[in-house]
């Protein structure tokens, strides 16, 4: 030591004289080196927050995790709904209007009517229902077949079953167009009522509806949740980093310097929060999609769940990110003044 | 360079720190600010940085009336000074390096020039080899040493010291301030708060001296 502060009172001021010669001047201004540093100071405070997460994973692990469980809710909901009214959608394309005609009406006459509805606008396909076909039908679906066998005549009418056009891709008609064509079709003479088979297609629609808007509330309700999480983060890193912050601001660090790093954090936590949660979804998905495959087959149907496609993926992560910035910045904005000195 | 025109600071809970104080600091003068603990000593610093506002009166740095600074020229104004405090005000879980290159890497510098920067400044104090260490490694000297590599990086007009040897014994002490001394030869202002009268008298510069918030007495001219 003895040795250092000899070398030191022997050094002539030259050394000074070069350290400090330039004070005032040598700022260097270039546009070019200003926002190189910038992009330095961005890149290096985002690397550095990534690595403060890494370097205390317990408690980085808790937060993602309950930011993911708070994201994954609303997620799961919406492809829930968006699997239900797709299946909605597939049945809508297959329903229509029964016509029940008069039981005067033979076979003849309704293959005669058939083709005059088949030749009007707005109607897809018209099919002809005999009366042996539909006791066939009832005895199989109806399960009463030993009763049907006591009766001496077949009491149904001929049916026919009548299917409204749709646009490409398969999507249902006006409820509006389907009414007007209800009430044209009763006025027809031969007929002796119409049963609207999309009742309760329209039905499931107002459910997927309300349900739509009840997960909107949820992830409101969630997004609210997932801002005062991470803003509470941030606010006890603030409080742990309270000596670091004076000192910042001690040497001439600018708020949006002492607040970047914080920014950072909060984006980290949201986007591998969003992360997570997309993981947990898919996973949900993967492991659900043989038991509805295999409980569509038992309805003679074909249907596979759908995932998050890559949009709302990137949304997902989009506003998870832009969560965490909001909840962080709330946090910075709040504490940092009662930290900083002065 | 540093004026003080009747500044009083008056805080709620004490009353008065300092009363109706008048001096001025010439470009390149170097100065002692003495008094006991609680004389005003780093109250009449921090309305230097800006740590403080005055009561009453101004308080001007190269011209500059700071009362009239915005806040957003506040960190502006703190890079242009340096200032060395008693705790070293180091970042412990940041290297050396680190801890001396802040003030650029506030002020937007580009990394290479930073390097340059801070190596020089760490030479300068003799600390070149320790820059990769972190702060908690070194000894008390060695910490001073970095803080005052910290506040001469910036190359400021103005090093502000409160305290620098509080904690240092006599031998460190005749050190750093002779580090000081150095600044001083080329130009640098130097205001440096301290109750180490044997080493004020032995520098022979201007004195300042504080007692109970008032100037009572002041070596140089104003």
């Amino acid at each position: 030591m003895a040795k250092r502060i000899r070398e030191h009172r022997a050094t002539p001021p030259r050394r000074e004289q070069r350290l400090l010669a330039s004070t005032g001047r040598g700022r260097r201004n270039h546009a070019l080196g200003a926002a190189q540093a910038w992009l330095g100071n961005h890149s290096s405070a985002a690397v550095e927050t990534f690595n403060r997460l890494i370097r205390a994973p317990l408690g980085s692990l808790m937060t993602i995790a309950t930011v993911a469980i708070a994201l994954a809710l609303p997620t799961a909901m919406f492809v829930m709904l968006n699997n239900l009214e797709r299946l909605g959608g597939g049945w809508q394309h297959n329903a229509g209007l029964s016509l029940f005609l008069q039981p005067a009406i033979d076979e003849a006459r309704a293959g005669t009517l058939a083709e005059t509805l088949r030749a009007r606008p707005g109607i897809a396909r018209v099919d002809l229902i005999s009366r042996e076909q539909g006791l066939a039908e009832f005895r199989e679906y109806s399960g009463l077949g030993g009763v049907l066998d006591q009766l001496t005549r077949n009491p149904l009418p001929v049916v026919l079953a009548v299917y409204p056009t749709y646009r490409m891709p398969p999507k249902p008609p006006p409820a509006s167009r389907t009414r007007s064509l209800t009430s044209s079709l009763e006025q027809l003479a031969e007929v002796d009522f119409v049963r609207l088979d999309t009742q309760w297609n329209a039905r499931l629609r107002a459910i997927v509806a309300l349900l739509t808007n009840a997960a909107l509330l949820l992830a409101t309700v969630l997004a609210l949740a997932v801002f005062f999480v991470v803003g509470n983060t941030i606010r006890l890193e603030i409080e742990n980093r309270r000596t670091e912050i004076r000192i910042m601001d001690l040497v001439g660090a600018t708020s949006a310097f002492i607040r970047r790093p914080y920014l950072y954090s909060g984006a980290w936590y949201g986007l591998l929060g969003g992360i997570s949660a997309w993981l947990m979804v898919s996973t949900s998905i993967h492991l659900l999609q043989a038991p509805v495959t295999r409980l569509a087959k038992l309805y003679h149907t074909e249907f596979q769940l759908d995932g998050l496609g890559p949009i709302p993926t990137l949304i997902l992560l989009g506003a998870s990110m832009v969560l965490g910035i909001l909840g962080s910045w709330l946090a910075v904005g709040r504490h940092l003044a009662a930290v900083k000195p002065g | 360079m540093i004026v003080f025109e009747h500044v009083t600071k008056r805080y709620a809970e004490r009353g008065d720190a300092l009363k109706d104080i008048s001096f001025a600091l010439e470009p390149g003068e170097m100065a002692f600010l003495t008094g006991h603990s609680g004389a005003g000593k780093s109250t009449l610093l921090g309305l230097i940085g800006l740590l403080e506002r005055p009561t009453r009166g101004r308080v001007k740095v190269n011209g500059r009336d700071l009362g009239e600074l915005p806040r957003r020229r506040i960190p502006a104004h703190r890079r242009e000074i340096g200032m060395i405090f008693q705790d070293h005000c180091l970042i412990g879980e940041r290297s050396v390096f680190d801890n001396v290159a802040l003030p650029l890497v506030a002020a937007g510098m580009h990394r290479r020039d930073i390097g340059k920067r801070v190596r020089a400044a760490l030479d300068q104090v003799g600390l070149l080899r320790f820059e990769r260490a972190l702060p908690l490694s070194l000894s008390s000297g060695e910490q001073q040493r970095v803080g005052i590599a910290r506040a001469v990086v910036g190359r400021p007009q103005v090093i502000l010291a409160d305290e620098p040897t509080g904690n240092l014994d006599p031998e460190l002490s005749m050190e750093t301030f002779q580090l000081f001394e150095r600044f001083h030869q080329v130009g640098v202002s130097l205001l440096i708060a301290t109750h180490d009268m044997d080493m004020v008298t032995s520098m022979g510069h201007r004195m300042l001296r504080l007692h109970q918030g008032r100037l009572v007495a002041d070596s140089g001219n104003w």
